[in-house]
């Protein structure tokens, strides 16, 4: 399914070189932990609370993750290096399959509604516009016909940053300027889709920080305005998190949770030396999928999150 | 700012709380607490470790008998050790040279081009400088838009050359034409965001470091970043060699740990701090403020520098004679109003008085909530202004329709409005309230 086809070769080698600086962390950090070791320790257990907390799992997720192979242990006693490195991978995708269904093709998502309405949500800075662009690039290059509704009235120059990816990827736009009501430019953005009969509609809203209360009114405004022209839209509820964020992330999902009833994550700028384990521990507690990563500046770089291929990629499995 | 952790490390005290003293025993229960508090408020896993050892030796070499309570001995420690960590004292940045020239570098998202205006605006007003902002992110679609319209916005010329694809050469005509001139002593450098892994970007940066030769190079980093923040602060310094970080986002609710773990690691300290999205939300960055914060202390003395900024000295002393005498109306009400609202976001204000940072923590501050009590002022005469107990029903009618209120609300208004009356006549008997304050431990 061209673009959506994640992680054929190419692209598991992007991946892996995407996480490679965290793979190389956590693989070489394991190795040394157990090396002249014939079964698994408190301090080994110690070294992998470690590794887990630095790659911003979290404290809670962590222990629940050592419990678990302490557990696992339990049964199996003797634990080789390799064996030990499946269990971990083993545990980890458990922990997220248990929780959330994966996403397997986003395409599937669209089927039942025409348009697909996506809004896109997030604290600032954390790359809404550029996954927006790249979202609409990759639909388009598949056929499906985009409407950007650009509810970022707010952060200078917004507007004009959006409607270049627009013209880049040759989506629609719908645009009422700065500083005017981001709510009706989501609901103009739907009518036009309607209208020019448009498959998918992305509407990027401003950045704010999820304790601003007046803030997030507004987007449960923008997303309540959205329904009043289809009744089910927006159909999703997309909250993208830089990948370098820390426990924060959790609160962030929380609170855009409450406002506006999240039901998917991105992940950006997973490319850089940030371990991107605050993935696991967000789907663990909030139970909301992630369906995106960022890897990259590129258009494909945005992939669809595979669980498997990133608890391995993450483990240098 | 650092609610989190600051519940965190309560909890952590009530530990020892109820302990007589601290021995050996109960310290490492609450220094466990103390790691995992800092932990979660994403504090480097090493430093996180390294500084709850250095507590505990602290305080198992403290006599504990003779202290009073040993939860209060070990607040007093922990703050002092997150102070030393957080740099000590407070610096400012580097304005020598003609012109100054500062270059801000760091991740995409930080909020570098924020941040810029923000501090172009600053040195503009407060430090009497004629800054030039220059455009130097050429890669993400409409960066250079948005830098002109800050500049816009604060009245700051922004040197662009939006044909131009080469960052260091535009840092440099940029430079060339602010001494030519002469007009502009301050060039601010905003980049392009950049990952530290990624030598191509990094090249760029170290060149327009070498063209340039700024007095002051910036590093910008988003305050909710995790664990990464170590490894990303020592991969730009190794580059750079930057002189001062930045700390973004602040206004936002559970980190800091960023703040501890790059001071650290780095060994440089943190110069300003991004409070808001309004480009007047920049504060100095306090060390010891921030220590205290983090301990649940408040910061009353930034509520107290903020006030005095911004606070108009003969406005206030001609407030407070009318207040002395009684006389206070409702158009002093009204510039009172307009004073607080100089001051910035109301809830960040109450968030800096010890206490009440943790109680507000969920609940709502409506910003516009002034806007009605400004309406209905602004609808009444002259005459009724000055005369606050001039009103008839008639009168409150004609007032509540003119202000688009119901006359409930403009009751509500006139009823409070007496009531302040009242209190500020018992307060006039309590002159010398502000004496009895010197004496509470925080301001010794």
């Amino acid at each position: 399914m061209g673009i959506f086809s994640f992680f054929s070769k190419d692209k598991k080698e992007n991946l892996d070189k995407g996480l490679e600086k965290s793979r190389d962390g956590i693989f070489s950090k394991i190795a040394k932990a157990i090396a002249g070791k014939s079964k698994i320790d408190d301090e080994f257990l110690d070294e992998l609370e470690d590794i887990l907390i630095a790659s911003d799992v979290g404290v809670e997720t962590t222990l629940k993750i050592i419990k678990r192979i302490e557990a696992r242990v339990a049964i199996d006693k003797f634990v080789s290096t390799s064996e030990l490195n499946k269990l971990l991978k083993d545990e980890i995708v458990k922990l997220l399959n248990e929780n959330t269904i994966e996403v397997k093709n986003t395409f599937e998502d669209l089927k039942g509604f025409k348009p697909y309405v996506i809004m896109v949500v997030g604290v600032n800075g954390v790359g809404k516009t550029t996954t927006i662009g790249k979202l609409a690039n990759q639909f388009m290059k598949n056929g499906k016909t985009v409407v950007i509704g650009a509810a970022d009235t707010f952060r200078a120059a917004a507007v004009d940053q959006l409607k270049v990816w627009s013209e880049r990827s040759g989506a629609t736009f719908v645009s009422h300027g700065m500083n005017t009501d981001p709510a009706s430019v989501a609901f103009d953005a739907v009518k036009k889709a309607i209208e020019i009969g448009a498959d998918v509609v992305l509407i990027d809203t401003a950045g704010r920080l999820h304790n601003k209360i007046n803030l997030m009114t507004e987007l449960s405004k923008i997303k309540r305005v959205m329904s009043k022209s289809i009744e089910t839209a927006p159909h999703e509820v997309m909250l993208v998190i830089d990948g370098s964020t820390g426990q924060n992330a959790f609160e962030q999902a929380k609170q855009f949770t409450a406002a506006t009833e999240l039901t998917s994550l991105a992940v950006t700028k997973l490319d850089g030396t940030a371990k991107g384990g605050v993935v696991i521990g967000i789907s663990d507690q909030l139970k909301i999928p992630v369906k995106y990563i960022g890897v990259g500046e590129k258009v494909e770089d945005l992939q669809v999150f595979n669980r498997e291929a990133f608890v391995e990629s993450l483990l240098g499995l | 700012m650092f609610d989190n952790l600051n519940s965190k490390l309560d909890r952590a005290f009530k530990v020892l709380k109820g302990q007589g003293r601290i021995t050996e025993i109960n310290v490492a229960e609450t220094v466990k607490e103390i790691r995992r508090a800092l932990l979660d408020a994403d504090v480097n896993y090493k430093i996180a470790k390294e500084f709850t050892d250095k507590v505990k030796i602290e305080a198992l070499g403290q006599n504990v008998l003779t202290s009073v309570s040993p939860g209060q001995l070990m607040v007093k420690i922990v703050q002092d050790e997150l102070t030393t960590l957080m740099g000590g004292q407070a610096r400012d940045i580097n304005l020598k040279g003609n012109p100054t020239v500062i270059l801000m570098s760091g991740l995409q998202g930080s909020g570098k081009t924020t941040f810029s205006g923000k501090l172009a605006k600053l040195l503009k007003e407060k430090r009497g400088k004629n800054p030039l902002l220059v455009a130097c992110d050429i890669y993400r679609p409409a960066a250079i838009d948005q830098l002109k319209i800050l500049g816009e916005q604060i009245g700051i010329k922004v040197y662009a050359e939006p044909e131009n694809k080469d960052a260091v050469k535009i840092a440099l005509n940029a430079l060339k034409e602010a001494k030519l001139n002469g007009v502009h002593d301050v060039v601010i450098i905003d980049t392009a965001g950049r990952l530290a892994v990624d030598e191509q970007m990094m090249d760029e940066i170290a060149k327009i470091k070498a063209a340039v030769n700024p007095n002051e190079i910036l590093f910008v980093v988003d305050s909710m970043t995790g664990q990464d923040a170590v490894n990303t602060a020592k991969a730009f310094n190794e580059r750079l060699n930057f002189d001062g970080v930045i700390l973004t986002k602040l206004d936002g609710d559970t980190r800091g740990g960023a703040a501890i773990s790059i001071m650290s690691v780095v060994q440089k300290p943190i110069k300003y701090v991004g409070t808001g999205e309004k480009l007047d939300a920049i504060d100095v960055f306090y060390p010891d403020r921030m220590a205290s914060r983090i301990l649940g202390m408040g910061d009353i003395v930034s509520l107290v520098e903020k006030a005095q900024e911004n606070f108009d000295k003969d406005e206030a002393s001609r407030l407070a004679k009318k207040i002395s005498k009684n006389e206070f109306n409702f158009d002093d009400f009204l510039t009172q109003l307009g004073q607080i609202k100089k001051m910035g976001n109301i809830k960040d204000l109450m968030g800096m008085i010890p206490g009440v940072g943790k109680a507000i923590k969920d609940i709502d501050i409506d910003e516009n909530s002034f806007k009605g009590i400004e309406a209905i002022i602004t609808s009444m005469t002259p005459q009724e202004r000055q005369n606050p107990d001039s009103f008839t029903g008639s009168r409150r009618l004609r007032v509540a329709k003119g202000s688009g209120t119901s006359i409930q609300e403009v009751n509500d208004l006139i009823k409070q409005f007496e009531e302040m009356r009242k209190m500020m006549k018992t307060m006039n008997k309590f002159q010398g309230m502000g004496r009895s304050l010197k004496n509470m431990p925080m301001f010794k």
